[in-house]
This record gives structure tokens, sequence and C-alpha cells, in this order.
């Protein structure tokens, strides 16, 4: 049985479709890609499954209980967790601090100093030790992204879902939070990957959803997504086609 | 945990004040724990949770009417003030879980709306409460230096059982949701808090020893009228001081009142005429130099120098 699963998930804004019938189902352990061309409603998928909004139609179904209708807080709780695109840490609280918070309230640890071994081992694992007593709002981008990713391991989640955990990173912060993002999956956790970077959606993901006006317009594994017409004409262009389909007689 | 301590120290000294033997001391005395109760419960929404509320009055105008209708029914003192305390509570509860939903400015409005709409009740139900000619309270049989005591100790330990719900708050998991709320109520039930629990909970703890202050002020002054205990004032002040002191700090809001009461009594002896005007330059001047309230500016100044011997 997946661990998720989406059901004609649809979500309209007055009078705009921004998720159209989408379905989806997720097996326990895998890295699921989630692209599409900006607009697409990756984010909105997002907010759909975690309960920031209610979906116009639609079922989300998480290890056969439905999420669809529940508060953010009572999803938090049940194991889903999930970066925000936007980092939205709490400023004026340190890093430890901010990742006590779901240590607290989403894992339900039972006391201050169980939150506190919860909070330390989540910011060793991201490589934040050093930053543990800094304030939220005096870290770099880069730094903030990673108090998201703790933040969402603090919870203790089935699911993760990282919204463009690599947006704005340079080079080498990107494959940091690569090695991360290996390390979260290799805990077991179920992750679906939003992401613009191709090539590190072709290196973490066994199987890419594409999503173009809201309606997921295809499904498969990674090479398999890189050949579909629809996702070059939509998404990807012929300039990826092209410098692919170059590359591909040097390997 | 020492700062408390020396609060609850400085409580206790403050309550030896009736050995100085002066009326008009332990008239500021009562007024200063009264400020002390609105201000430390109003630290609790407006601080702690950053809703600006403007419900003040209309917790502590219902409790004034609750204690007074209710020693007018035979009640015994201490009970009607119980009761105007819950029954306060109960009507945060209700009120909040309706309004709570709204977002900084609208929710201000609408908690200002509260009051005006009980001060139209109050001042409609003529029956209950005499309308416009206000309510005369029973008689006690004691000496008058005898009440003056005992008001001064009620509401003073009322500002004690309100310093230990703050400390009780600020020291705890309430706290630490209300701290998470203020600064991203998106991304605080994301990891997991029920936000409109908390701050319903936050806004029921800012009316509980609010309405029995207004219950316990009705007892003192032996007469209240509409326009008198649901005035303005009444939830301005409590939010002056606080921000004077520090709002969101535990120690912030007891500190403003006692600032504030001191300027308020000298500018009333030496400015009668002025009064509002002079009162109001000094709230804008101190708040304009003190964004962070007194506790702030103190913390931050050892904060700097900690850095500073840091680097050396
Ligand atoms: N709260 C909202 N109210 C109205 N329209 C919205 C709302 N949230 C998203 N939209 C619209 O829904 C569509 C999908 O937006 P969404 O943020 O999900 O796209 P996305 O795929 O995440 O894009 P990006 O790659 O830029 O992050 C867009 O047209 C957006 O303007
Ligand atoms: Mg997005």
């Amino acid at each position: 049985m997946s661990i998720l699963e989406l059901k004609g998930l649809t979500q309209r804004f007055g009078g705009l479709i921004a998720v159209n019938d989408v379905d989806l189902s997720v097996e326990a352990g895998e890295i699921v890609g989630l692209i599409g061309p900006n607009g697409a409603g990756k984010t909105t998928v997002v907010n759909l499954i975690t309960g920031v909004f209610k979906p116009s139609s639609g079922t989300v179904t998480f290890k056969g209980r439905r999420l669809d209708g529940l508060k953010p807080y009572q999803i938090s709780r049940m194991g889903v967790a999930r970066t925000y695109q936007v980092v939205q840490p709490f400023p004026e609280m340190s890093v430890l601090e901010n990742v006590m918070a779901p240590a607290i309230f989403a894992a339900g640890a039972s006391s201050k100093a169980e939150a506190m071994r919860a909070a330390d081992e989540a910011i060793d694992f991201l490589g934040l030790k050093d930053l543990r007593d800094t304030l939220a709002s005096e870290l770099t981008l880069a730094e903030r992204k990673r108090l998201e990713l703790a933040k969402s391991l603090a919870m203790k989640p089935e699911v993760l879902l990282l919204d463009e955990v690599n947006a704005g990173l340079n080079p080498a912060e990107i494959e940091i939070a690569l090695e991360m993002i290996r390390a979260i999956a290799a805990r077991g956790v179920t992750i679906i990957l939003i992401e613009h970077l191709m090539k590190v959606v072709m290196s973490l993901c066994s199987r890419i959803v594409v999503l173009h006006h809201g309606a997921k317009i295809a499904e498969g594994k990674p090479d398999e997504i890189t050949k579909n017409e629809k996702v070059i004409q939509a998404y990807l262009g012929n300039r990826y086609a092209k410098a692919n389909a170059a590359e591909k007689p040097n390997v | 945990m020492k700062r408390p301590v020396i609060a609850l120290i400085a409580f206790a000294i403050i309550a030896c004040l009736p050995l100085l033997g002066d009326n008009y001391l332990l008239r500021l005395g009562t007024m200063f724990a009264m400020y002390a109760v609105l201000a430390q419960s109003w630290n609790i929404i407006g601080g702690y949770a950053g809703y600006p509320s403007f419900a003040t009055a209309a917790f502590f105008g219902l409790g004034a009417y609750t204690g007074a209708i209710l020693q007018g029914f035979g009640w015994p003192m201490p009970l009607a003030w119980v009761a105007a305390g819950l029954l306060a509570a109960v009507f945060a509860g209700a009120m909040g879980s309706a309004i709570l939903h709204l977002k900084g400015h609208y929710f201000a409005i609408a908690s200002l709306v509260l009051a005006e709409v009980l001060l139209e009740v109050t001042t409609s139900w003529t029956s209950l409460t005499g309308g416009g000619m206000g309510l005369n309270l029973p008689i006690i049989r004691m000496s008058i230096a005898a009440q003056a005591r005992l008001f001064f100790w009620s509401m003073l330990g009322l500002a004690v059982l309100t310093f230990l719900m703050s400390w009780y708050v600020s020291a705890g998991r309430i706290g630490f949701a209300l701290r998470c709320i203020r600064q991203n109520e998106d991304a605080s039930s994301m990891v997991g808090i029920n936000t409109t629990r908390y701050k319903v909970v936050a806004f029921v703890m800012s009316s509980l020893f609010v309405g029995a202050a207004g219950a316990l002020y009705a007892s003192w002054v032996f007469y209240i009228e509409p326009p008198d205990v649901y005035s303005v004032m009444t939830t301005i002040r409590p939010i002056v001081m606080t921000m004077l002191g520090g709002a969101g700090t535990l120690l912030g809001p007891v500190i403003g009142s006692a600032i504030f009461l001191v300027i308020e009594e000298v500018v009333w002896r030496n400015f009668l005429s002025v009064h509002a005007a002079v009162l109001g330059i000094l709230i804008v001047g101190l708040i304009f130099y003190l964004p962070n309230g007194i506790v702030g500016a103190v913390a931050r100044r050892f904060r700097k120098r900690g850095a500073e011997n840091g680097e050396t």
C-alpha cells in the first residue's frame, strides 16, 4: 500500500485552476520529483497535502487516513512535514529554539530536556552545531535552508515535502544540501522533492512527476521523462533535450 | 530562575507599605497593584502572542459590574470577585474564538468594539445595572483605615497571582507556543502548534485577573458608572505600561506600571490643566526612544557588553 495517495486533487482560486485533477501515489521510501514551470501548481500541491488549503475537490490519503480537511498542526503531528519555498524561521529565536518547537509540538517530546536532545540531534545531523545559539535572523540563506530541514527533521516525519530547498544556493552549497537529502532518505523518510535544477532531480529521484498548468502531464523514470515530448515542450525546452542528446554519445 | 524570586521579594516589601501609615501612599500602592494586574494580563496576549488586544476595558468593566451586582445580591465580597474574574474569562473565551482569527489591526478594532458593546448593554439594562445613573455598592462595616489596607493587600495579592501566571506562561510550553505565534503564525501551525487553541488560552488568561480587578475596584470605590469602568484609558494604560517596561518580558509590565504611575502622578500634580497632553507627549517620546521597553534596553546593553568581553 502506498504511504501517500492523491486522488483527483483539484484547487481553484476564483477562476484559476491551480491544481487540476491530480492523481499520485507515493510508495514508502521513495524520492519522488515534482517538477514543472513557474506557476504550475507545485507549491499549491504541497499546501493541499499539509492542510494550508482545503482542496476544492479530491482527496489526500496518508497511510490510509484522510488528510484533506485537517488543520496543518494535525497533519504535521501525524508525520507529514514540509519545508517552505520561502524560508519561515522564527527570527527572534536561536537555531536551537527553532528546532525545539517542532520537537515539542509536532513530535510530542515529553519534556524540555527530551526536546532539546531531539533538536540537538537534528542540528548536528545538518551540520548546524556551531550555529546552535545564533539567532535565526542572523543566518545566511544557505544556513536558513538547512534550518528549515532541521526543523522538519525534528518533527520525526515519515513523509517530507521539500519545496525548492536548493533555490538561491551556490553549487558548493547545493552539493552539501544534496548529501543531506540523501542522508535523510537513507533514514527511511519518504521524500517529495520540488526542484528546478534537473541535475539535482536526476541524481536523487527514482520517479518524476511533471505538472503543467495544474495538471499532471507526465510521470515516470528520470530517463523516460527527459525524452517525453510533452515535457520537453512544456518545461525542459529544446535546449535541454539537445544538450542532453549531445552529451549522450560521450557517456 | 533568580529574577522572579527578586520580583516576589519586591512584592513582599511593597506589602509592608501600610506600616508607613500614609493614606496617599497606600492609595498609590493600590493603584500600582491594579495597574500591574492589567499590564501583566495584557502582556500575555499583546506581548507574548503579539495580538494587539484593546479588550482590557471590556474585561474590567464586565468584572466591575458583575462584582457590584453580586454584592448587591448579598454575595460575600471575595466570592463576588472570584465570580467576576470567572465571568470575564468565559466572556473572553467565547469572544476570543470569534475574533482571534483576525490579524493585526482587524483584531485590534474587533477587540475595541467589545467594550463599546458592553458599555451600551450596561447603560441600557437599567433594571440590573442602574444604567447611566451608576451603581452603589453595599456599605462595609469596617474603619476607613482598615478598608484601605484590605483593598491594598487584596489588589496586591491579585498582582502577585497575575505575576505567578505570567511566570508560568513565560517559563513553559504556553509561552513558547505564543512566542512562535507572534513571530510567524503560519510556520507555527506547521510545526504542530494548535494556534487557535493557544490564542484563545492567551486571551482568556489576559481576562481572568482583569475581571477580578474590576470587581475589586468597584468594592474599593463604592460607586461605579459605565463610562468610568469601560473607559478607553483602562485599555490604553496597560498597553503603554507594558511597552514602557518591555512587552513579552516577565518583569517589563510590573516595572512599566510603577514608572507610569509615578509619571502620571507627577504630571497630574504639576500640569493639572494640560495633564493629558503632557502625558501623551511623554508616552510618545518614551516609546520612540525605548522601542523594546526598559527591560529590552537593559538586556541589550548587557548583551553588547557580553559580546565585547567575548571578543577581547
Ligand atoms: N493563495 C493563492 N491565491 C490565489 N492564487 C494562488 C494562490 N497560491 C497560488 N496561486 C496561483 O496558483 C498558481 C500555482 O502557483 P504555485 O505557487 O503552486 O506554483 P509553483 O509551481 O509552486 O510555481 P513556482 O515554481 O514559481 O514556485 C499560480 O498561478 C499562482 O498565482
Ligand atoms: Mg512554488
